[in-house]
C-alpha cells in the first residue's frame, strides 16, 4: 500500500516537475510549483527522512528521552509530538525564508525554487533533525557545547562568535528592511508604531491582571493589532497626523536602534515575551492564510523561468547565479540558526525518539513551503514592478521616469502610471526604489489575498503585511540582542567575572548598548547607501548562515564517524561540502572580485577613486568616506567567516582521522541507554 | 453520517484546535505544572502568578527565536 502510494507520489511530482520544465517561455501557474514541491517534501519525508531517522542516526523510540527522565513539569516536560511541532516551528520561523527567495528572484523564478526544494529535502531538514537527536541524546545540550565536547575547544568557541557575528549582521540587516518598509508611509510607519504600546499593554495583562491568561491575552493583542491597521490607514487619510507619521528613513533607524536598546534593558515580561506570543500567533494564522489563498487562486507567474542577470550584474545584488542563489535563499533551504534551537528548547520536550522525525524533518518542510509562497508572492508580480520596487534609486535613477527607463531597457516594460496607480492601490505615496523585499512581499500577498477574498481592500492587505513583516521582525531583533547580549556577558566574563552575571545591571546595560551599537552601525550604514545596503547585508548574513550552518553540520558529522557509522556519514558530509564549496566561492569573489558590483574592496577602491578624482555628487561625496570604510570592514568579516569554517572543518577532520586510525580520542558525551516507560 | 454525527465531529475538531493553541501558547502550562506537582511532589505547588514569572525568566534566557 506505502509503496502504491509513494509511486503514485512520484509521478504525480514528476509531472508536476516536467511541467515546470517544459513551460519555458510561457507563464507558468503556481500549482505547478506547489504540487511539485508538496510532493517533493512528501517523498523526502516518507522516504529519505525515515531511512536517515531509522539508519543512520538509528532513532530508537525504547530510549527514555531526557524530557522523560528529568520531567520537571516546567523546562523538560515530555510533550505531545504535533505540540512540539508547534513550539518547533514558531521558533524556527523568521523573517529569513520571506526575504531571502524575494530578492533571489532577480535570477528567475527556477534558481530558487530548485534550490527551496532540493537544498531543504537534503540538506535544511536533515541538519535540523541530526542535530535535535544528537542534542536529545546529549541531555539537551547546545550546539556549542556539543562541538567543545566531541571536537574541541576550537569548535566550540568558533560556534559561539560565529553566532554572535551572525547575529549582529542578522538583526542589521532585518532592521534595514523594517526602516525600507516604513520610510514616508505614514500608515505603515503609524501601524508598526502602535504595535508597541498594544505589546505592552497584553504583558501588563498577563503579569498583573490575569497572570498566565495567554490564549486570551493574545486574543486582545492580535485584534488590537489588526484596529492598528485599520486605524494606520485613518491617520493616512488626516492631513496632520499624516505629516506627523511621514518619517525619512535616517529618523527610523533612530526610532529602530533605541527600540532595540528599551527592549533589551527593559523586563521581558513588558515588552519581549508579550510580542512574541503576538507574533507567533500572526505568524501562524497568516502562512496557513497565505497557502489557503495560494491555492484558491492559483496565480500566474509572470517573472520568467532565467533572467539575464544570472551571469551576475543583477540590480538588487551583485554576483553570478553560483554561489550567490544558494547564499540569498539562506534560511529557505538550509538554516545555521535552526542547529541553535534545534539544540535549546526542543530536545527538552520530545517525548519520544519517534518524533524527532516530525519535529525536525517537517518543521523544516513547512519554513520551506513558507519559502516557495514568498518566491510564487515575489514572481507574481509583473517583472518590471518587481525590479522598480526593489532597486535601489542609486542603482536605477532617482526620478520616477529615469526608473522606467532603465528597468524597461533591460526587457522588463513598465510605465510611471502603472506604478502610480499600483501605489494609489497600496495606499502608498510610491513604490519606486522600496528596497529590502519586504514592501515587494506585501504587494505580491495584497495581490493574492485580495483577489481571493475581496479586491477593494487591497491597501488594507497590504498594510497588514507590512505588519505582518514588522511584527515578524521586531520580535526576532528583540530576541536577538537579548540573545546576543547573554553571549557577550559570557565572553566579556572571562575579562571581569561580574560581567558576565546577567542580572548585573551595569553589566546588563553595558552589553545591550554593545550589542545595539554593533547591529546599529550596520543598520546606519545601510540606510545612508544609496544602493539601499541590503545588496551587501544580506549576501554577508547569507554567508556567515551558511557558516554556521556548515559548523553545525561539521559537529553532526565528527560524531557520526567517532560513534563508529563512518560508513553513512556521506549524509551530513554531503551538504557540508556543498555549503562550504558555496560558502567559500562566495567569500572569494567578495573579495578577489575585481567587479566592484560583487567585490567590497574593489567597491571600496572605485568609490575611493572617484571621490579624490571629485567626480561625486556633493550628496554622495559627504557619505563615501563611510561606504568606504565599511566595504573594508565587510571584506575583513567576509575573511574571518571563511577562516572560522575552515577551522572549523579542519578540527573535524582531525578527529575523523584520529578515529579511523584507532588512535584515542575524547569520551562520546551520549547519556546512557535507559529503558523508556512503556 | 447523519446531521448530529457531523455537528459532533465539527465540535471535536473545534475543541481540539483550541487545545492545541492553548498548549501551543503555554496558556495550559500551569495546569500541567499542577499535574504533575500532585503526583510528584510534596509541598505547596507555585501560585499561578510565580509559577508563569518564573516560566517567562526561564524562557528568555536562551535562544528562542531564530531568522
Amino acid at each position: 500500500m506505502n509503496r502504491i502510494a509513494g509511486g503514485l507520489l512520484a509521478a504525480v511530482g514528476a509531472v508536476a516537475l516536467a511541467g515546470i520544465a517544459l513551460h519555458r517561455h510561457e507563464p507558468i501557474n503556481a500549482l505547478w510549483i506547489i504540487t511539485a514541491a508538496v510532493c517533493i517534501y512528501a517523498l523526502g519525508y516518507r522516504f529519505y527522512g525515515a531511512w536517515v531517522a531509522a539508519r543512520v542516526l538509528a532513532v530508537d523510540p525504547s530510549r527514555a528521552t531526557p524530557a522523560e527522565r528529568f520531567d520537571n513539569g516546567r523546562d523538560f516536560v515530555p510533550t505531545h509530538r504535533w505540540i512540539a511541532f508547534g513550539h518547533h516551528f514558531a521558533a524556527i520561523a523568521g523573517p529569513g525564508p520571506l526575504v531571502g527567495p524575494t530578492l533571489a528572484a532577480q535570477f528567475g523564478y527556477l534558481p530558487g525554487t530548485l534550490w527551496i526544494l532540493v537544498g531543504s529535502v537534503l540538506g535544511g531538514c536533515v541538519q535540523d533533525m541530526t542535530i535535535l537527536l544528537l542534542s536529545t541524546r546529549r541531555d539537551g545540550r547546545s550546539l556549542g557545547q556539543m562541538a567543545r565536547e566531541e571536537l574541541g575547544p576550537l569548535g566550540g568557541f568558533a560556534a559561539l562568535i560565529g553566532t554572535l557575528l551572525i547575529m549582529i549582521l542578522l538583526i542589521a540587516v532585518l532592521g534595514l528592511v523594517v526602516v525600507n518598509a516604513m520610510k514616508h508611509s505614514p500608515w505603515s510607519t503609524a501601524t508598526v508604531f502602535a504595535t508597541v504600546p498594544v505589546a505592552m499593554l497584553v504583558g501588563v495583562h498577563l503579569r498583573h491582571l490575569r497572570p498566565g491568561r495567554i490564549l486570551e491575552g493574545s486574543i486582545i493583542g492580535v485584534a488590537l493589532m489588526l484596529l492598528a491597521v485599520w486605524g494606520g490607514g485613518w491617520v493616512d487619510t488626516h492631513a496632520l497626523l499624516r505629516g506627523l507619521f511621514d518619517w525619512s528613513s535616517l529618523p527610523l533607524a533612530g526610532f529602530v536602534i533605541g527600540y532595540g536598546w528599551i527592549a533589551a534593558i527593559l523586563p521581558v515580561w513588558l515588552l519581549l515575551a508579550p510580542r512574541d506570543y503576538l507574533s507567533t500567533f500572526l505568524k501562524l494564522g497568516t502562512v496557513a492564510l497565505l497557502a489557503i489563498a495560494i491555492v484558491l487562486l492559483h496565480p500566474q507567474i509572470r517573472m520568467p523561468a532565467l533572467t539575464s542577470f544570472v551571469d551576475g550584474h543583477g540590480p538588487l545584488f551583485g554576483g553570478r547565479i553560483f554561489p550567490f542563489v544558494f547564499i540569498t535563499i539562506a534560511c529557505g533551504a538550509v538554516s545555521g540558526f535552526h542547529a541553535l534551537v534545534a539544540s535549546g528548547t526542543t530536545p527538552k520536550l520530545i517525548a519520544s525518539e519517534a518524533d524527532v522525525r516530525l519535529i525536525g524533518y517537517g518543521s523544516m518542510m513547512l519554513e520551506s513551503f513558507v519559502a516557495i509562497m514568498a518566491i510564487i508572492a515575489a514572481t507574481l508580480l509583473d517583472p518590471g514592478v518587481y525590479f522598480a520596487i526593489n532597486t535601489g534609486a542609486g542603482v536605477v535613477g532617482s526620478t520616477a521616469a529615469a526608473a522606467v527607463h532603465t528597468i524597461s531597457s533591460w526587457g522588463f516594460p513598465v510605465t510611471v502610471q502603472q506604478m502610480q496607480t499600483l501605489a494609489r492601490q497600496m495606499g502608498e505615496a510610491t513604490l519606486f526604489a522600496r528596497t529590502g523585499g519586504a514592501p515587494s512581499l506585501a504587494v505580491g500577498m495584497a495581490s493574492i489575498f485580495g483577489s481571493t477574498f475581496g479586491r477593494g481592500l487591497l491597501s488594507v492587505w497590504y498594510h497588514f503585511a507590512i505588519m505582518f513583516e514588522a511584527v515578524f521582525i521586531l520580535s526576532t531583533l528583540d530576541a536577538g540582542t537579548r540573545v546576543g547580549r547573554f553571549m557577550l556577558q559570557d565572553l566579556l566574563g572571562h575579562v571581569y567575572a561580574p560581567l558576565g552575571r546577567t542580572s548585573w545591571y551595569p553589566s546588563v546595560l553595558v552589553s545591550s548598548s554593545l550589542v545595539v551599537a554593533g547591529w546599529g552601525y550596520f543598520l546606519y550604514v545601510g540606510v545612508i547607501d544609496p544602493n539601499g545596503g541590503v545588496n551587501i547585508l544580506w549576501p554577508l548574513f547569507g554567508i556567515a548562515n551558511q557558516m554556521l550552518a556548515a559548523i553545525a553540520l561539521s559537529v553532526a558529522t565528527g560524531i557520526l564517524v567517532k560513534s563508529g557509522r563512518a560508513r553513512h556519514a556521506w549524509v551530513t558530509l554531503g551538504p557540508l561540502g556543498w555549503l562550504a564549496l558555496v560558502t567559500t566561492a562566495a567569500a572569494w569573489q567578495k573579495i578577489v572580485s575585481p567587479d566592484p558590483h560583487i567585490g567590497l574592496f574593489a567597491a571600496a577602491g572605485a568609490l575611493a577613486a572617484q571621490l579624490s578624482a571629485g567626480t561625486l555628487p556633493a550628496q554622495a561625496a559627504a557619505v563615501a568616506p563611510q561606504l568606504i570604510f565599511n566595504q573594508r570592514l565587510d571584506a575583513w568579516l567576509t575573511i574571518l567567516f571563511t577562516a572560522i569554517l575552515w577551522l572549523v572543518i579542519l578540527d573535524m577532520a582531525r578527529v575523523c582521522v584520529r578515529k579511523l586510525r584507532g588512535l584515542p580520542l575524547s569520551a562520546c558525551s551520549e547519556a546512557p541507554y535507559q529503558a523508556a516507560r512503556p | 453520517m447523519t446531521a448530529a454525527a457531523t455537528r459532533r465531529a465539527l465540535w471535536r475538531s473545534v475543541a481540539a484546535g483550541v487545545c492545541w493553541l492553548r498548549a501551543l501558547s503555554g496558556d495550559d502550562a500551569y495546569d500541567r505544572y499542577l499535574t504533575h506537582h500532585a503526583g510528584a511532589h510534596s509541598g505547596p505547588p507555585l501560585s499561578r502568578r510565580a509559577f508563569y514569572r518564573e516560566r517567562e525568566e526561564r524562557k528568555w534566557s536562551g535562544i528562542s527565536r531564530c531568522c
